[in-house]
């Protein structure tokens, strides 16, 4: 009787270890089985590939106008800046949460007080650092269907984040950081290479 | 109900398919001799009506996918194919997208009866949770099924929601990508967006809903006294206080459903769109990945929460903020110490923090229809500030407060 009952512990123990054993083993093997079915939600190959750069013309840009151009399916825009509008943007900085860009994103060439190659163009991701959507471009001084003493810049209906007019985020709203800074070159003086970095020896 | 299941049905093919499949038991512990308490008032219309709204999304869903191509390119022109050349495509289109707002309407209904009347109070916290988790994956089910259109609001709704994901930390960025499985809201989206919202996520509510009864049936239903009409029971060991569910409550459940299909069907049939609530005007344009609607908000029911989002002037707090006043809900059996169930037998200071509750849910919603402005912002962090404030109090207030006697039976 003794003798059963001791077999049965043993087998019981025996058991415990080979049951855990067999379980540690199925979770690895079902860990590996849901690596393909967790990578099949990246960005297809085809999805990485369509990432080309985009040409602009900007010849027919007049001062104060903005131009749109889809760049990876994200809207760019290009402002071509009055003198008046340049001339406020350092008056801006008190409002700003990110004056110099130091926490933004812009390329080496765009991280000045303009934010631009030319500081009469503004070449600005259109995509609020918020969560994504487009700002609107409210240009005007006072622009009626804003706040007072709005002096020109960017406003996203969608939770009210503002933007001067170097895509630089203002205190207080809900964006943490400016309009990012694409990659972009003048090819021309009238064209615009959105998405490249401008190869030596191009100016 | 233990002595049916002895019980051997007259009738020889139940009697056939009883000896193979628990049949008559299982109708008779669910319904046949499911007792509930006789005094279930207004506010107990909602649970049923929110299963006749969950068969109307599963017929008319499947009968949209059949018409319906989930393809960037050819989704919004399928929608207008189904309004315009479907035989009666309007109708059903029209009863799924009513219906997902009616979903909402008769879900928060359901859940404030839950609070009213103490319905997550021990022992009937999983009832309250699982319930919980009903509607966190309706709120996905809603949010996905709402991208299919690939109108404006679709694309720039689905935009901001997914981009949420960005504001965690180190992996947030990465996590979104992979969400949309692409570095915008593309046609990967939406193909995965359809695949979850018509096989996924269903599987899953079904299983939720199903766990939902259950665990309701293992501890009885609550009622508008909050007593437990189990302690009561007569000689045959049934519950004084109660009434067998079929036929005494699918008789009133029915006449709850026509007054239901009453009111769905007039605004099926002459406001489909909800007044702009429950389809929104940019909605009719197709998605343009460059422009976003002036103004944009999401359908009504994600208003309050959406308010909470932009009232914070921080992402990642934003985020916490609109994620945790959903989350805090969980925690409703365990933040409520108080032990009298009923709000009839409460003391004031619940009336008082609930009405307050109730207030800021409402304004918090229609603050989140309107555009943002310096004002209404102001605005919604007050009320924000209220609606947390609910969960903060509760518990230091419910340990102490003054209740009524409450009645040994139902009144």
């Amino acid at each position: 009787m003794s003798q059963n009952v001791h077999n049965e512990n043993n087998n019981l123990t025996r058991r415990k270890v080979l049951t855990a054993a067999t379980g540690v083993l199925g979770a690895t093997g079902a860990t590996f089985l849901a690596v393909p079915f967790v990578s099949s939600w990246q960005p297809s190959e085809k999805a990485k590939a369509a990432g080309a750069p985009v040409d602009a013309d900007i010849s027919h840009l007049q001062p104060g106008q903005m131009m749109t151009v889809s760049w990876r399916g994200k809207p760019v825009w290009i402002v071509r800046r009055t003198p008046d509008m340049l001339k406020r943007l350092p008056e801006m900085d008190p409002k700003l949460r990110d004056p110099d860009s130091k926490e933004s994103i812009q390329p080496k060439y765009a991280s000045n007080e303009y934010r631009s190659i030319k500081p009469e163009y503004l070449v600005v991701v259109g995509v609020c650092t918020h969560l994504g959507c487009s700002p609107l471009y409210r240009p005007a001084v006072n622009s009626p269907d804003m706040e007072k003493g709005w002096e020109g810049g960017f406003f996203c209906p969608c939770h009210g984040s503002m933007f001067d007019l170097a895509g630089r985020v203002f205190k207080g709203v809900p964006a943490p950081t400016n309009l990012v800074i694409p990659p972009y070159y003048f090819k021309t003086a009238s064209i615009v290479r959105v998405g490249e970095n401008a190869k030596k020896g191009v100016a | 109900m233990s002595n049916a299941t002895h019980e051997r049905p007259k009738n020889s093919i139940l009697a056939w398919i009883d000896r193979r499949y628990p049949l008559v038991s299982t109708w008779n512990a669910h319904v046949g001799e499911y007792y509930a308490p006789k005094n279930f008032n207004f506010w107990y219309f909602f649970g049923s009506l929110a299963l006749l709204v969950l068969v109307n999304q599963f017929i008319t869903g499947i009968w949209l996918t059949m018409s319906y191509k989930p393809s960037a390119a050819e989704a919004f022109n399928s929608i207008e194919y189904i309004m315009r050349d479907v035989d009666w495509g309007w109708l059903i289109r029209y009863m799924h997208s009513t219906g997902a707002s009616a979903f909402f309407i008769v879900i928060y209904l359901h859940m404030m009866r839950g609070l009213l009347y103490g319905s997550y109070k021990e022992p009937r916290e999983l009832v309250w949770i699982l319930g919980m988790f009903i509607f966190l994956v309706l709120m996905a089910e809603a949010f996905m099924g709402y991208l299919l259109p690939w109108g404006q609001m679709s694309y720039w709704g689905a935009q901001v929601i997914i981009s949420l994901f960005g504001a965690i930390p180190v992996i947030g960025h990465d996590l979104a990508t992979w969400v949309r499985g692409d570095f915008i809201i593309s046609d990967a989206t939406l193909n995965r967006f359809f695949a979850l919202h018509v096989i996924a996520l269903p599987l899953v509510l079904i299983v939720l809903v199903f766990m939902h009864i259950v665990a309701l049936h293992q501890v009885g239903s609550n009622n508008p006294d909050g007593v437990e009409i189990k302690k009561y029971k007569n000689d045959k060991g049934l519950p004084i206080d109660g009434i067998a569910f079929h036929p005494y409550y699918t008789i009133k459940d029915s006449m709850g459903a026509i007054v239901f299909l009453f009111f769905f069907a007039f605004v099926v049939f002459y406001m489909p769109e909800g007044g702009g609530f429950f389809l929104e005007p940019p909605n009719f344009e197709p998605a343009n990945p460059l422009k976003t609607p002036d103004h944009i908000a999401p359908v009504w029911y994600f208003t309050p929460f959406y308010a909470i989002l932009r009232a914070i002037p921080d992402k990642l707090m934003g985020v916490i903020a609109m994620g945790g006043s959903i989350a805090v809900l969980f925690a409703m059996p365990w933040l409520d110490r108080c032990k009298v169930k009923s709000i009839r037998y409460r003391g004031a200071s619940y009336k008082a923090l609930l009405t307050m509750f109730v207030i800021s849910f409402l304004v918090l919603g229609w603050l989140g229809t309107q555009p943002a402005s310096p004002e209404l912002t102001k605005l919604a962090r007050i009320f924000t500030a209220t609606y947390f404030l609910f969960f903060i109090i509760l518990p230091f207030t419910s340990v102490s407060e003054k209740t009524k006697p409450v009645p040994e039976r139902v009144s």
